[in-house]
Formats: C-alpha cells, structure tokens, sequence
C-alpha cells in the first residue's frame, strides 16, 4: 500500500505541474499588464504596485516568470489581498473550511441517496421503482445548481419561512443551539450540492451493478444458498464499486463548480464566494491563488479516489 | 461492386425479402420508441421556433420602460410578467432565448470539432504522439472547469471587447472557452473507437486495396465512430447552456443590456419575494431546455447502439 500512494503521489505531480502551466499561460496570455489595476487603484500606493511587478519580475522571460511564480504559489507565498487588505493565504485558510465542511457533507448526502437508490433499481431493472428513479434521476441533474437554490429559498425561506437564507460565520450562540442554527443554515446549500450530485451517481450505481449483477459468481453465490441481501451487500455491490469511484473522481471538478454557484447564492463564506467577489473588485492575486487552490483540490481528491480503487480492488495496488 | 461474390451466407440469405433500411430511418424507428426522449425532441423544437420566429410575433420591444407595471404578475398584456424596470419578460425571455440556446449549439460545435481532432489523431498514430495526446486530455479532465472559466473570461473579457465590440467579443469568448473546456470526452470516445475499428476486417480490406491512411479515416474509420460522439454532443449542448446559465448567474457572463436567461436570472434573484414569477420563467426555460436535450441524448444512445435489440 506504501508503495502504491508513493507511486500515485509521482503521478499526481505531474498533473500539478501541467495545471500550474495552464494557469501561468492564462495570465500571461491576458492581454495587457494583470497589473494595470493597481495604477489606478486609489488602495494601492505606488511602490507597492512597483514592488509588485519586480517581485512578480514582469520584465524577465517567460519561463523564468514561470518559475519564480511556481516557487512562490509552492512556499504558500499567494500575494497580499488589496480588497481585504490582508495576506491572501491568511484569507484562503480562513475560508477553506466552510467550503470543505459544504461540500463534504452535501457529498455524503448525495451518497447517501444514490447508493441505496441506484443499487435498488438495479436490482429490480425496468420494475416501476427504477422507472420512477431513473426519471427523477434525470431531472435531478437538469435542474441547474442554481435554480434549485433559488427554488429551495423561495419555498422554505419565503413561502414557509423555515430556514434562513444567509450563512453566517459568527452565529452568536454556542452549545446545541449552534449545532442546530448551523445544521439549519448549511441545510439548503448542502441539499442543493447534494441532490444535484446524487442525481448523477445515482445512474452511475445502477448501470455498474447492473453490470457486475449478471456475472457468473454472482449465480454461484446465489446457488450455494446465500441471502440475498448478502448477495447484494457483499458480492456486487462491493464490486460495483470500482467504476462508480472512477466516475465520482472524474466529477470533481463539476462538484467545485457546483459549491461556487451554491456559495454564491446562499452567501456561505467559503472560497467560491471569496472567488466571485474578488473578481467584481478586480483583486487578481487572490483570483489566482483560489484558481490554484480549487485545481490541487481536485488532485487531492482524485488521490483519495485512486486510494479507495486500490483499497476496493487489491489487484489494483499490487499490479 | 456488380458481380461480386457475396461476402458471406447471411448477406444473401437476407437478400431478397429484406428492404434496404437507411441508417438515419433506423435510427429514427429506434428512437421513437423511447417516448420521453421523443416528447424531448417535441419540446426542444418548440422551443427553437419559439425563439427562432417568435420576436416577429411577439413585437413588444425587449427595454421597453413602463412604470406603471413594474414587477407585475403574468397577465395578458405581459403573459410572462415584468420585471424591476417594467420590460415585457416574454420578449426578453424570446429574444435571450436565442443566445443561450445558440452559445449551447456552438460550444457544442466547438467540443466536438476539437476533441474529434484530438481523438482521431491519437488513435491513428501509435506511441508518443498518442501517449501526449491522452496526458494532455487528463490533464484537462481535472481542471476545475468553472473556476479556470471564469479566470479566463475575467483576464479576456475587455481585450475581446475593445476588439470585436462587447456582444460579438463576449460571444466568442464564452464559446471558445466552455468548448475549449469540454472537448475531453469527445476525445476519448473517438480514440477508443478508432483504436477497435482499425483493426476491423472492412478497415484491412480498405487497407490492401490501396486506400491512403486519410481516406481510411475518413471514408471508413470516422463514420463508423460518429455514434457516441452524437450522443456526447447532444449532452455537451445541455452542459454549454448550463455553462453559460451559471456565468450569466454569477454576473461574468453576458453584459446587462443582453438578457440570456441566466442574466434574467441573476436580476431576479434579489426580488423573490415580490416577483417569483421572474425568476421562475427564466430558470423553468433552463431547466426545459436541458432536461429535454438529457433525453433527446438518453434516446439516441439506446438508438445508436448496435448491440441493443429494439
């Protein structure tokens, strides 16, 4: 298994690297300096803007501008925040939890609803269930992330007035009346991520243990007796698995864009949100780093992904 | 070829009795069995001529100002309602309409051009030239497409702007780069099909008759691997609308005064209280139009795949 995350963790670099590049050529490509705003930024003095462009060494080559740019985003030296008017790093790490702690519970939702879900259909191929499922599968993953959003305000927060619209970081009480105003206000922009994603794993479940239901070990399985249930448990569905692991990380990316778009309406301090506003105010650097940030996100979690695949098929992590 | 001996039993056992059945009506009996799919089609073509031909019907300009009736309910003045300023939303939502569902149609084009190319090329020539190609298609599919997109329209939006004027140069700009950004899987479907019909007998047959490697490939490989890159198409259009709904809703996309239905969206998303009906139009159009583009896309996948019996 050591072996195994260490020659993942070669892979991973790569990839790294070859997003950095990508964004490094975006900026450079833009036309005209990055920096421009900032001689016209009444915040900034101008040494700070020309302190900028040597740090930055505007006027070097390209590739020495890459480099110097890969050493600084690598040594978490992300820039200073001209809208905030703190480091842009300090700015992040304040914000990166709430988006985690979003995004990995609307996960777990959205697992929760498509493992049960999809491994029922399967089981149970055209019956009306699986027609019902399938159709609201369907329009789980049309409805735009965005308009469930604002749907679910209009419903529970202006119709029924149950649920608050606006996230807040400082809930002003602690004990289990934070823990319950919090689970009330994350209840909206979690659903949101979370049937959105469900929706789309939900068909990925059903068609791989509609794949794996009809090998011949499953028979066997079936002829020397056992439940069914432990058919389904332990035979297919841990088999079923793999590719629908494969297909979640491949989604990752997706599921960023979703948690801008919901941090978006529900004001949820996260870095999505950070991401929106620093671009209505022109604040490049903290552009750039949020960009890099959500880019090693999805490398991370396609480390976990390649992690679960080894971990659910040990063939995998000896080959 | 006349004269020539059948290839095999089964060709003339189904000689005679059997009509010829062209590919596109083959297509066509096996998609309408799949019935959602079918009321798909049925809606999105409404939906084309809607905003195709229905500004010349419906003739209320689209910034008409009326204060007397702003933020008003549907009624039959304005079926659709009004917005903050009093515009007739039904004219905006026609003439919008037209954007959103043509950026979808072009970055689609995009998607597909590209990724065809790509896929076709890695999965004609062997060794490094394929092995680049498919890192680079990784390296792509972990991009965080939204964040990178909308990156690249705020770094690009006021170079295009000053050099093709603002609809023309926002237009351009979103196409390219929500295409730029979704070629990955046209890419990889067409390389795994080239990749398992360049070794078919009919691609060999080709091959000893003389037949150049492009005439190959575009004669013979190509056509044969058209199926799934339809179907991915269809879905890329759906996911290019969306695309350009969420820039619309975040504010980057279009400018004010061009109201795709995300930029409605995005104007009525802070007066839900008092004018629901605003938000929901624009935002049920979106949904219609993508949901019935998933089907449209769900049935031609059951109806291009050979191997299912319908």
């Amino acid at each position: 298994m050591g072996r195994y995350l260490l020659r993942r963790l070669a892979i991973a670099i790569p990839s790294i690297l070859g997003i950095s590049i990508v964004l490094f050529g975006v900026l450079a490509l833009a036309p005209g300096d990055p920096f421009s705003e900032l001689a016209s930024n009444p915040n900034v003095p101008p040494e700070v803007a020309l302190a900028l462009r040597a740090k930055f060494g505007l006027d070097d080559p390209l590739f020495v501008r890459y480099f110097h740019w890969l050493a600084a985003m690598l040594h978490g030296d992300w820039g200073f925040s001209f809208v905030s008017r703190m480091d842009v790093s300090t700015l992040i790490l304040q914000r990166l939890p709430t988006t985690l702690l979003v995004i990995g519970s609307s996960q777990l939702l959205a697992l929760a609803i498509a493992l049960p879900v999809g491994v029922l259909s399967a089981t149970r191929p055209y019956s009306v269930f699986d027609q019902v499922a399938n159709t609201l599968a369907f329009i789980g993953f049309s409805l735009p992330t965005f308009f469930t959003g604002l749907l679910l305000i209009l419903l529970f927060s202006i119709t029924l007035d149950w649920l608050p619209f606006v996230y807040r970081a400082d809930l002003g009480v602690t004990g289990w009346r934070w823990v319950w105003e919090e689970f009330r206000q994350a209840a909206m922009p979690v659903a949101v991520l979370g049937l959105f994603q469900g929706a789309s794993w939900t068909r990925y479940v059903r068609s791989a243990v509609l794949d794996v239901i009809r090998l011949d070990y499953v028979t066997t399985a079936r002829a020397k007796g056992l439940a069914e249930r432990v058919v389904v448990l332990k035979h297919v569905v841990r088999n079923a698995l793999t590719p629908v692991v494969t297909l979640v990380a491949l989604q990752m990316p997706a599921v960023f864009g979703g948690a801008i778009v919901t941090e978006q309406i529900f004001r949820v301090p996260g870095i999505g949100s950070l991401l929106i506003s620093s671009m209505l105010a022109n604040d490049t650097p903290v552009i750039m780093a949020v960009t890099f940030v959500f880019a090693c996100l999805v490398i991370l979690f396609n480390l976990i992904a390649d992690l679960l695949y080894g971990w659910l098929d040990p063939r995998i992590a000896y080959r | 070829m006349a004269g020539s001996t059948l290839a095999s039993p089964i060709a003339e056992a189904a000689g005679p009795g059997a009509r010829y059945v062209s590919p596109a009506r083959e297509t066509w009996r096996r998609f309408r069995r799949h019935r959602l799919a079918v009321a798909g089609a049925v809606i999105l073509v409404l939906m084309l001529l809607a905003v195709g031909f229905g500004p010349f019907l419906w003739r209320v300009p689209i910034n008409d100002i009326d204060f007397n009736a702003m933020q008003a309910g549907p009624s039959w003045a304005h079926p659709f309602g009004t917005d903050d300023l009093g515009q007739d939303l039904l004219a905006r939502m026609l003439y919008g309409g037209r954007i959103s569902l043509s950026v979808g149609l072009a970055a689609m084009l995009v998607a597909v051009v590209v990724g065809t190319i790509v896929g076709a090329i890695a999965g004609v020539s062997r060794g490094s030239v394929d092995m680049a190609l498919m890192w680079l298609t990784d390296l792509f599919l972990s991009l965080p497409a939204l964040p990178l997109l909308l990156l690249i329209i705020y770094l690009f939006r006021d170079g295009l702007k000053a050099l093709v004027g603002p609809q023309l140069g926002v237009f351009i700009l979103i196409v390219a780069v929500i295409g730029g950004l979704r070629w990955m899987q046209v890419a990889r479907l067409v390389r795994a099909q080239f990749l398992s019909l360049r070794e078919k007998e009919f691609v060999e047959a080709a091959r000893a008759l003389g037949a150049t490697r492009w005439r190959q490939v575009v004669r013979h490989i190509l056509p044969n691997s058209l199926g799934p890159v339809i179907v991915a198409g269809t879905v890329d259009v759906a996911a290019a609308i969306i695309a350009e709904s969420t820039l619309s809703f975040l504010g980057l996309g279009f400018p004010p005064d061009i109201p795709t239905w995300g930029r409605i969206l995005y104007d009525a998303k802070d007066y839900l209280d008092i004018a629901p009906h605003w938000a929901l139009f624009a935002g049920g159009a979106i949904f219609l139009a993508v949901l019935s583009i998933n089907f449209v896309g769900d049935g031609l996948r059951d109806a291009l795949d050979p191997r299912r019996v319908m």
